[in-house]
């Protein structure tokens, strides 16, 4: 563009450059912030595999479907059957999906960090202007919001549903603004921990085995105690227990304060004095997150 | 001007000393960063690009204090690594894009940046195919464009020839010339290989150890004596050519020695030229012995050679001489 226009100069006609040469840049410069902004985007983009091979958006485009057909379903039966609510709470329809939600986290945050680290491009981003930090929260961020596309999806379709359904607006609204602040925690929180897990391995495949691993096992070994609890009636363990595995967590904190029914056996939610150290618990471990990436992006460098 | 300043600077890891008080100016230009691996040249470009704090003294990149300016300077500067840091999975050109916008320019700009750079840099029709399939020629030049989409004021080189077939290398010596002399781009180019980088560099930094051995630039390093090198044919009267002239020389008081590094060796006499007259003194040798002149050239001294410890060298050429006369 430079070139089109040569900057006229008092010396007359001195500037011209010639088309088939060098041309220099001189134009903005946009800096720090607009690399992050950058960084971002374009892993955002990539966590559907939008600007990668066709392979690689099969499986995020794959689960997004799979994630919105049972809302739609269910919009539909709602609609034909002329129903007074839907069959899903909107704080619900996460926790039951939580499988497909875990494959996605597995499946792409290692594609976010691994990568980077595997093909050694990490070294690349730090010879620009952008510092650690601004590498971590793009990438963090980045991946918060992918997830949130995908679990906020389901619910605008089950909202827009609901109201073609001639449901309760008011009743609607509020459930629908629930569901987004629980799916915006259950985002930052998956997101955070998937990253975390997939940062300390250049190894895609162990990557996406180890977060696959912490969600299923954890939740696995966290509800089969409390069924064991409820079924020896020592209750008053069993809320406590749901601090352990990500999936409890969010739903401790939905059942507390944001109006979901508990999914835990015996529907034991946790009180509200203990909805006060589920919130803790996510907020701190997502710091954890944040911060457990500092470190480790402060060793990898050059 | 100075691209770049040192002033003792160290850096010290709990084990080794990487740098150790290293002080040199650095001028616009192609300038070697030359040493043996850990000689410390890759702490030296990570300190410049204001990533890694150094230990004591201080660093100037293009006037900007590396300690507190590290973000200015990166934004001003190109940085082709050592290693690879290719993704295989996208193009060149979706790549060299994203990088040139991680340097801050606009979308627009980044693109029609990119389209340029990778024609300078001599890649055409395959920049839409994935890098993975990309030959290791071309990996490297996907390397350097990246270095310079944002057109940097300055670029560190590192290594840029490892891996390369002799092709491959002289080309992308050539390239690197290039972007001094067309593109205006001073450059900082590290190898471990002395004889590639006299033939490119202005100027030539050497470290070992992490200390400054020497820094002057290449015309100093090579053109204090010119060596001549000779060739002749045999003939039935001096079966040996190339012995039947050293004596001659000899005789006239030109000291000779045998080209023992070069191809063809033991046909080939270097010596030292001490004026115009040194040419002429050939010339006759060789006419009065009725020899032909297979070739006559300037050879200039390579710098390892230069480095060559005094000592050494001439332990060498007794060596040498011995085996002569035997």
């Amino acid at each position: 563009m430079a070139a089109e226009h040569p900057v006229a100069t008092p010396a007359g006609d001195q500037t011209r450059i010639h088309n088939i040469g060098y041309r220099a840049y001189d134009g903005p410069r946009l800096g720090r912030s607009y690399a992050t902004r950058s960084l971002y985007s374009q892993s955002l983009r990539g966590a559907y595999g939008l600007g990668r091979s066709v392979k690689s958006k099969v499986l995020p485009m794959l689960l997004f479907v799979v994630m919105c057909v049972p809302a739609l379903i269910m919009v539909a039966v709602a609609v034909a059957t002329k129903a007074n609510d839907l069959p899903v709470d909107y704080t619900r329809y996460a926790i039951i999906m939580q499988s497909v939600i875990c494959l996605y986290v597995a499946s792409q945050a290692p594609q976010s960090v691994s990568r980077d680290l595997r093909f050694k491009t990490v070294p690349l981003y730090f010879s620009r202007p952008i510092e650690t930090a601004d590498y971590v929260r793009a990438k963090y961020a980045a991946l918060a919001s992918a997830m949130f596309i995908l679990t906020a999806a389901p619910l605008l379709v089950l909202y827009v549903g609901a109201l073609l359904a001639k449901l309760d607006f008011t009743d609607q609204t509020k459930g629908f603004a629930q569901g987004l602040v629980s799916v915006a925690l259950l985002s930052l929180l998956f997101a955070g921990i998937g990253l975390v897990i997939a940062a300390v391995t250049p190894r895609r495949g162990f990557g996406i085995a180890a977060v696959i691993a912490v969600f299923t096992i954890s939740y696995g070994a966290v509800t089969t105690l409390q069924a064991i609890a409820d079924a020896q009636g020592s209750t008053s363990a069993i809320p406590w227990m749901g601090l352990f595995s990500p999936v409890t967590l969010i739903d401790g904190v939905q059942t507390a304060f944001l109006g979901a029914t508990p999914s835990l056996p015996g529907g034991h939610g946790p009180s509200n004095g203990q909805g006060v150290v589920y919130v803790l618990v996510v907020l701190g471990l997502i710091a954890a997150s944040y911060g457990l990436m500092m470190r480790r992006y402060k060793k990898v460098g050059l | 001007m100075t691209v770049i300043a040192t002033e003792s600077l160290s850096k010290r890891f709990p084990r080794v000393t990487a740098l150790d008080r290293l002080s040199v100016d650095v001028g616009p230009g192609v300038t070697g960063l030359v040493g043996a691996n850990g000689a410390g040249k890759s702490t030296l470009i990570k300190i410049l690009l204001g990533l890694s704090p150094a230990t004591e003294g201080r660093a100037e990149v293009l006037g900007l204090d590396v300690a507190t300016k590290g973000g200015a300077i990166r934004e001003r500067v190109g940085y082709m690594p050592e290693h690879d840091c290719l993704p295989p999975d996208v193009s060149a050109t979706e790549f060299v894009v994203h990088m040139a916008r991680m340097s801050g320019l606009p979308p627009a700009a980044a693109r029609e940046r990119t389209a340029d750079t990778l024609r300078h840099v001599g890649l055409y029709e395959e920049r839409y195919r994935p890098i993975g399939g990309y030959s290791t020629g071309m990996k490297q030049r996907v390397k350097l464009a990246q270095a310079l989409v944002h057109d940097p004021q300055l670029v560190f080189l590192d290594e840029p020839t490892n891996g390369l077939d002799p092709v491959g290398r002289d080309e992308m010596l050539a390239l690197i010339r290039r972007i001094h002399t067309d593109f205006g781009i001073s450059v900082l180019v590290t190898s471990h290989l002395l004889g590639e980088l006299e033939r490119t560099c202005d100027h030539v930094v050497v470290v070992d150890g992490g200390k400054l051995l020497r820094s002057s630039s290449t015309t100093d390093f090579t053109q204090t004596t010119t060596t001549l090198a000779i060739e002749v044919t045999d003939t039935d009267e001096h079966p040996d050519g190339t012995r039947a002239v050293r004596e001659a020389l000899h005789a006239r008081g030109v000291t000779v020695e045998a080209g023992s590094g070069l191809p063809g060796a033991g046909h080939i006499l270097l010596l030292t030229a001490q004026g115009e007259e040194t040419y002429d003194v050939v010339r006759d040798v060789v006419a009065d012995l009725g020899l032909g002149l297979v070739r006559m050239e300037q050879r200039r001294h390579h710098i390892s050679e230069v480095f060559k410890d005094d000592q050494e060298t001439e332990e060498q050429q007794r060596k040498e001489a011995v085996g002569h006369g035997s």
